[in-house]
């Protein structure tokens, strides 16, 4: 399948659900067929949260997904759970911020993202979730970076004070991912 | 008309609005909030009327009374709350009046889970409350189908003056996909026609009532009631195949979401060679007995996978009468099959084909021993 499935983790709070709908809406505006699944169990706050979303040039079969090829981790739980399921040549990146531990998959590409760190550079450490997603943005080329940028400015439109620091942080985590890439290549 | 991104159950809302209903009575529910949540807001915007009743059984008597005055109208609950409306419903349809109706199941039995199932298809299309009536029943498998179903769920509920019921899981009124409405303003009023309550100065008086204790007489409505049935099993029953134009052994039946989740598996085993088909019904009732019979004839074996213990499986029984080996597997309490799991059951049937009869000779072995040692992996 020429499909890109992404499941996207973390504790509930940390915005993952809201960088699965960034990710989705820049698909969805370069034409591509997008689906946007949450994990919405009897969860809160504090518990964990998953989103898997689906590009693909043709329409989305099943939203719902085994193996994913690009797995986004924000906290250990999750890299526990979903790391094992990561398709052969697959992607992970990790928030190493929250996350002492590495990947343990040698099959797989592996980022590692100081996602609150880098947030805080930006202006928030609640920015975290969009440094993760600007690293993935940035591995991946899969949509276009200034899309997505217009996509959080268009979301934050009614709290537009954290426009700034939002962008900023999509714009270090995907500096983060297209150098990690060069040194991929290299 | 541009596309935007949408969750399910928001989709939903929207799409009753495109119809024409500005009424909207309900009472929420997870995971089917998101309608009334997104209704409470849209409606002011449109001059229609949200209101929360108090219960899921006032709710019922809301929609009864508003399409009795001629009221485009719609309410939406999930799996225990459409329990609690289904007395409502059968005088609604006794009294044969138009509302729409969503359910977004979710896993029971009793107060059950919140997570996705598809365990109230047989009390959707058999048996949702007492005596002798049926609604129109459509099964979406996408946020756009379920916008286009909410859509025609109005033009039938007025075409046969019937209760129509949309029946999706959780995942499709949680999930977010691309989604194109009908323009603003093209949904029609409710046509009063000869049986609406519009105050009768001027004309004689109309009375719509359900109780009818002379047998004769009670006798002719079930037969009426009947005789509108079989017209609408005769006119309007929808489905999908998918990957039928191809020779296969094997036909998968799911509805919903299910069917989406057996398409990925399809397609996983058509790159390895292997052909199968799927029957998916979109009316769920009326069901396409003779389409369903007719992609059953063409397989050695079918294999129905549902979100529940096995309830469509009973009318794909009907429609292959006895014919072939019918396989079931069936996941319930908000576990989903995923696609790789589908796959395994798909050529668990496969293998219970006797060789000689296969419609394809065996593919190559290096194909064969990759499949083989994908297996092995799992």
């Amino acid at each position: 399948m020429a499909g890109t499935e992404v499941l996207m983790a973390g504790f509930g709070g940390q915005g993952m659900l809201l960088s699965g709908k960034l990710l989705a809406y820049a698909a969805m505006k370069k034409g591509m067929e997008v689906s946007w699944l949450p994990s919405y169990g009897p969860e809160m706050r504090g518990g964990t949260a998953n989103v898997t979303v689906c590009i693909s040039p043709k329409q989305v079969g099943s939203p719902y997904i085994s193996r994913p090829s690009a797995l986004l981790v924000m906290n250990q739980p999750s890299l526990e759970k979903f790391g094992p399921r990561v398709k052969k040549g697959g992607l992970i990146v990790i928030n190493t911020s929250l996350v002492p531990v590495k990947a343990n998959r040698d099959d797989c590409t592996v980022v590692y993202v100081a996602a609150a760190e880098i947030a805080q550079e930006a202006g928030t450490a609640r920015a975290a979730n969009l440094v993760m997603l600007g690293a993935y943005v940035g591995w991946a080329g899969i949509v276009d970076p200034d899309t997505t940028i217009q996509m959080i400015e268009k979301e934050f439109a009614r709290k537009a004070k954290f426009i700034p620091a939002n962008v900023s942080a999509f714009k270090l985590g995907f500096e983060a991912g297209v150098k990690a890439k060069e040194g991929a290549k290299a | 008309m541009t596309k935007v991104l949408m969750k399910g159950n928001e989709a939903i809302g929207e799409a009753a609005i495109r119809a024409g209903c500005l009424h909207f009575f309900g009472y929420p529910i997870t995971p089917q909030s998101e309608v009334p949540e997104y209704l409470a807001k849209r409606m002011p915007e449109v001059g229609g009327t949200f209101v929360q009743a108090e219960s899921e059984v006032a709710a019922s008597n809301m929609i009864y009374g508003s399409a009795g005055v001629g009221i485009k109208v719609l309410t939406t609950s999930s799996s225990p709350g459409i329990s609690l409306m289904a007395e409502g419903l059968s005088y609604i349809a006794a009294c044969e009046l138009p509302v729409v109706l969503v359910n977004i199941m979710r896993s029971g039995p009793g107060l059950g889970g919140i997570l996705p199932a598809q365990g109230d298809y047989l009390q959707a299309t058999k048996g949702t409350g007492h005596g002798d009536f049926q609604l129109i029943v459509l099964a979406p498998s996408s946020v756009q189908e379920a916008v286009d179903l909410v859509v025609l769920a109005f033009e039938l509920a007025e075409k046969y003056l019937n209760p129509v019921m949309v029946i999706g899981d959780g995942m499709i009124g949680q999930m977010m996909e691309p989604v194109e409405f009908p323009p603003e303003g093209q949904g029609k009023p409710l046509d009063p026609g000869d049986w609406a309550l519009t105050g009768c100065k001027g004309r004689k008086k109309r009375i719509i009532n359900s109780l009818y204790l002379d047998p004769i007489e009670c006798n002719d409505i079930n037969l009426k009631l009947k005789a509108k049935y079989d017209l609408i099993a005769k006119k309007e029953k929808r489905w999908e195949t998918y990957n039928c134009d191809k020779p296969y052994d094997l036909l998968i039946c799911s509805f919903g979401m299910m069917s989406r989740i057996c398409k990925t598996a399809i397609d996983d085993l058509a790159e390895q060679g292997i052909q199968v088909g799927l029957f998916r019904p979109i009316t769920v009732n009326p069901f396409p007995y003779e389409a369903c019979r007719k992609a059953m004839d063409k397989a050695k074996r079918v294999l129905v996978l549902e979100m529940n213990m096995g309830q469509m499986l009973e009318d794909i029984k009907l429609a292959g009468e006895g014919s072939k080996e019918i396989d079931f597997f069936g996941t319930a309490g908000g576990v989903v099959l995923s696609p790789d799991e589908s796959l395994l059951k798909m050529r668990k049937s496969l293998r219970k084909i006797p060789k000689a009869t296969k419609a394809k000779p065996k593919k190559k072995p290096a194909k064969k021993t990759k499949a083989a040692k994908k297996r092995k992996s799992r």
